[in-house]
């Protein structure tokens, strides 16, 4: 649905120029959920601008649905607009039109008619959940509610494609789950490929099927969710994911253990087999679980255990490489001396 | 004796008023048929709006500036040419009308550029992302969004304006002012003088708060 082609931003000043994209080349499916994730000044924000123009590439392709947005004319370009959605961490509603204005103004946009306009701006409010706020002003609305308006502004026009730009950094935890269930829903309900951009992993993990991680301009990793929270490859990448996935263990509790510290990573089906319970049963070992978590990534599990082995060396050595043999995933932290 | 001499100001004073009111409204009329969308293209020209042009935006912020550096006084006697082919006579408050409507309208329109910076960038990127055309971002976000601060702008226009029509009165221009000059100044009649200033203050006063609450109406932030 969109391909992304050696895409590149600079933005000149007078004295320096600036790399917002370095080189970035992506792929996003129809249907999918593609997250970007970044710390702030990453390039991430840019990139997204790029894809609707808001910001135009210095070199490179951008195409939504085959069509290459560069190569169009002013008027084909407002045209395409119109069937990619975005919303914004501040909301950007105008404030002085109600909530029914705000989305008739997309659709005016757009070249609707008034009757048509009304019944459509009517089934967006049911459809975000605000038909009873129809003729407020966004200031008497709260965050989660203003982000419910942008979003219905944004599908006004049956968009092809929703560009997120931090949607959720700006609101309270409670209410960011709910956007993200409205997104997700959204994105199942209409078959809706969406791409956000986000700074925090938590909401990657919620939502996305697919990530890329962004760094000074460049993608510097790429996949599938789940697959980079098992198997992390890049620093920044892992950075993030700690975020989430907390299992850091104090160094004076390493310090003061007998046996073999291993942490142990149990991805997919693996999860919900009974691996730790067979050892007991099969070597001669104790186990004691210093830290441990599941988390679940698009409803996959995903477990992250730290334990210490104590007993005979060799029976531990056994232990280990039969926990490496069934999960793949296993790191001995701490050796015994 | 005062109120005599009061009474039978009154009705050069009632003439001068509606002489005041009657060229303001036509500067002001001037002003926002010209000087909106003269503010609105200095705004929409600038950098990063979505019809940046750098060769109109100079030159009409050139040609702003350049009226508005000249003080009126001298404004008022270098179209005076420009005011005789417009109105035909060079006295009188129609007449005057000519030269206060060109100061108004460079005034006004820097006033709703003004009011348009105050938007958040954020609210007209938006509109561009929804691919609205520039004249429909215009007409349904721009001037809507800066609506309350048009208003006061049209407010401080007018009480410009009544300032300068005063000075309209030098040339003969008809007016509060004029009534000042010719009976309060040359005659040295302090009643006229004090009766003049004190009805300038109170319909001052009178626009200010009217624009105030008109303000307030029509700003939903």
């Amino acid at each position: 649905m969109i391909e992304v082609n050696h895409l590149v931003k600079i933005y000149k000043s007078k004295k320096k120029q600036v790399i917002g994209v370095d080189n970035v080349s992506l792929s996003i499916k129809e249907g999918e959920i593609y997250g970007i994730i970044g710390y702030s000044g990453a390039g991430k924000s840019s990139l997204l601008r790029c894809l609707n123009l808001l910001e135009r590439p210095t070199s490179g392709e951008v195409k939504i649905d085959g069509v290459d947005l560069t190569a169009l004319t002013s008027k084909e370009l407002r045209k395409a607009r119109q069937k990619i959605g975005m919303i914004f961490q501040h909301f950007y509603l105008a404030s002085s039109k109600t909530v029914y204005e705000n989305i008739a103004f997309a659709l005016k946009a757009a070249g609707k008619s008034p009757k048509e306009i009304d019944k459509r701006v009517k089934e967006l409010l049911e459809l975000v959940g605000l038909a009873d706020k129809i003729h407020q002003y966004p200031a008497q609305l709260s965050g989660g509610q203003k982000q419910r308006v942008g979003i219905a502004r944004a599908l006004a026009n049956d968009p092809k494609v929703l560009l997120c730009d931090e949607a959720t950094s700006a609101l309270d935890p409670k209410t960011t789950k709910s956007i993200l269930n409205l997104l997700k829903s959204i994105n199942k309900k209409l078959g809706l490929t969406i791409v956000l951009i986000t700074h925090e992993m938590e909401v990657v993990k919620e939502i996305c099927h697919r990530l890329a991680v962004m760094q000074d301009g460049k993608v510097i990793e790429e996949g599938p969710v789940y697959d980079i929270f098992a198997n992390p490859v890049e620093p920044l990448t892992r950075d993030f994911i700690q975020s989430v996935l907390q299992f850091d263990l104090p160094q004076q509790l390493i310090e003061n253990r007998k046996g073999t510290i291993i942490k142990i990573q149990f991805k997919g089906a693996i999860a919900e087999e009974s691996v730790v319970s067979e050892l007991f049963q099969t070597f001669k070992v104790k186990g004691n679980i210093l830290h441990g978590k599941i988390e679940y990534i698009q409803e996959v599990p995903l477990g992250i255990f730290i334990m210490e082995l104590t007993g005979e060396i060799p029976e531990i050595e056994r232990a280990i490489q039969y926990i490496q043999d069934r999960t793949q995933n296993m790191e001995v932290v701490e050796h015994v001396a | 004796m005062l109120l005599e001499s009061i009474q039978a100001l009154l009705p050069e004073l009632n003439t001068a008023v509606l002489q005041t009111i009657y060229m303001v409204a036509i500067s002001l009329v001037a002003a926002l048929i010209l000087g909106l969308p003269l503010g609105i293209l200095l705004f929409v020209t600038d950098e990063g709006l979505f019809l940046k042009n750098r060769f109109v935006n100079a030159v009409t912020g050139w040609i702003v500036n350049l009226i508005r550096s000249i003080p009126y006084i001298i404004l008022l006697v270098a179209l005076l040419p420009l005011t005789k082919l417009i109105a035909g006579s060079t006295i009188g408050p129609t007449a005057a009308s000519v030269s206060l409507s060109v100061a108004a309208i460079p005034f006004f329109a820097r006033l709703v550029e003004t009011s348009l910076r105050e938007i958040d960038k954020g609210v007209i990127e938006s509109a561009v992302a929804v691919g609205a055309s520039p004249w429909m971002i215009i007409k349904e976000i721009l001037v809507p969004e800066a609506k309350p601060g048009i208003v006061q702008g049209l407010t401080i226009t007018t009480i410009s304006l009544i300032g300068y029509s005063a000075m309209a009165g030098i040339i003969g221009g008809g007016g509060i002012g004029d009534l000042a000059i010719r009976f309060g100044y040359y005659r040295y009649d302090n009643v006229i003088m004090i009766t003049t200033v004190v009805v300038l203050v109170v319909l001052v006063q009178i626009i200010q708060i009217g624009g105030d609450k008109l303000t307030k109406y029509v700003d939903k932030r």
